[in-house]
């Protein structure tokens, strides 16, 4: 089973793995969202295009 | 490989491939997760050991993404080829990201390890450095309104900044630092037991996938954008 009382080191060890997936979790937003609003864009200007 | 660099080729062929990478770059974060805390503590450094996997993984990321960034810069600027500009311009707010955990979470492990978060050693100034060529080149796109002028500039600075990337590798060669040498390619092979060894490679995979997965997403999202701008112009042209 993991170990999750990291003892003294608790103050460095948790805000490191928690920066980390914060920091990864805002990656995804960012990506994904820019994602959704670039489709939005072509699907919009596809739809504007007669070619 | 070079029939990618087409853009249409490139959004059909990579269409299912983020969904594929994200769900493998998630199981192998969860695995890398499990076994960083099943592993046991060492010896020395105590539980401080667990920061390795998280620092580890986007130090070696901050590299490899200034390196994919500089290639792709280079693409753009000798054959002008639009999808390696996209793919240079969508790999640097990645790559700072990865280095800014990497200089964060290196702060988190100094401190206990070191008694200090920041000391001005080699190899910490020179990922200083890498963070600050990163956003000079976010900040240079971001600053020339022409997007061809911008790509261009921005590709030169990407080049000049990839003297830096052997400067960060072997500064704790070159230079005595705070910052210990090298303990997992190395000549003699890695000098760490297999149980930290294990998860800090599943997270350095993990890492690996986890950006790939972003990246082509990205690049894909830049590749819709500017048809869709394309698109937009001509039909404001056409009216």
């Amino acid at each position: 089973m993991p170990d999750l009382n990291m003892g003294e080191y608790g103050a460095y060890v948790w805000p490191a793995w928690g920066v980390s997936a914060l920091v990864m979790a805002a990656l995804v937003w960012s990506v994904l969202s820019k994602a959704r609003k670039a489709k939005r864009a072509l699907d919009q200007a596809e739809g504007r295009d007669p070619s | 490989m070079f029939g990618l660099a087409n853009p249409q080729r490139f959004m059909s062929a990579t269409r299912r491939l983020p969904a594929v990478l994200g769900v493998a770059a998630g199981l192998l974060l969860a695995a890398g997760v499990w076994l960083g805390f099943t592993a046991p503590e060492d010896y020395q450094q105590g539980d401080t050991v667990r920061i390795m996997f998280v620092h580890v993984p986007a130090s070696w990321l901050s590299l490899a993404v200034y390196a994919a960034m500089g290639g792709a810069s280079f693409f753009a600027l000798v054959f002008r080829h639009p999808l390696a500009d996209a793919a240079a311009r969508t790999a640097a707010p990645i790559g700072a990201a990865f280095t800014a955990l990497a200089l964060i979470t290196g702060s988190l492990w100094g401190r206990p390890m070191w008694g200090t978060w920041w000391e001005w050693d080699a190899r910490l100034t020179s990922v200083l450095v890498l963070f600050l060529f990163y956003l000079g080149y976010m900040a240079l796109r971001a600053s020339i309104d022409d997007e061809q002028k911008a790509g261009r500039a921005a590709a030169v600075l990407a080049l000049a900044g990839l003297i830096n990337l052997p400067i960060v590798k072997f500064s704790v060669d070159w230079w005595n630092t705070l910052h210990q040498p090298a303990s997992v390619f190395r000549a003699d092979g890695p000098a760490m037991t297999a149980d930290i060894l294990t998860p800090l490679l599943v997270m350095g995979v993990a890492y690996t996938v986890f950006f790939a997965a972003l990246w082509v997403t990205a690049i894909r999202a830049e590749v819709n954008q500017r048809r869709a701008n394309a698109l937009a112009l001509r039909a404001a042209g056409g009216a």
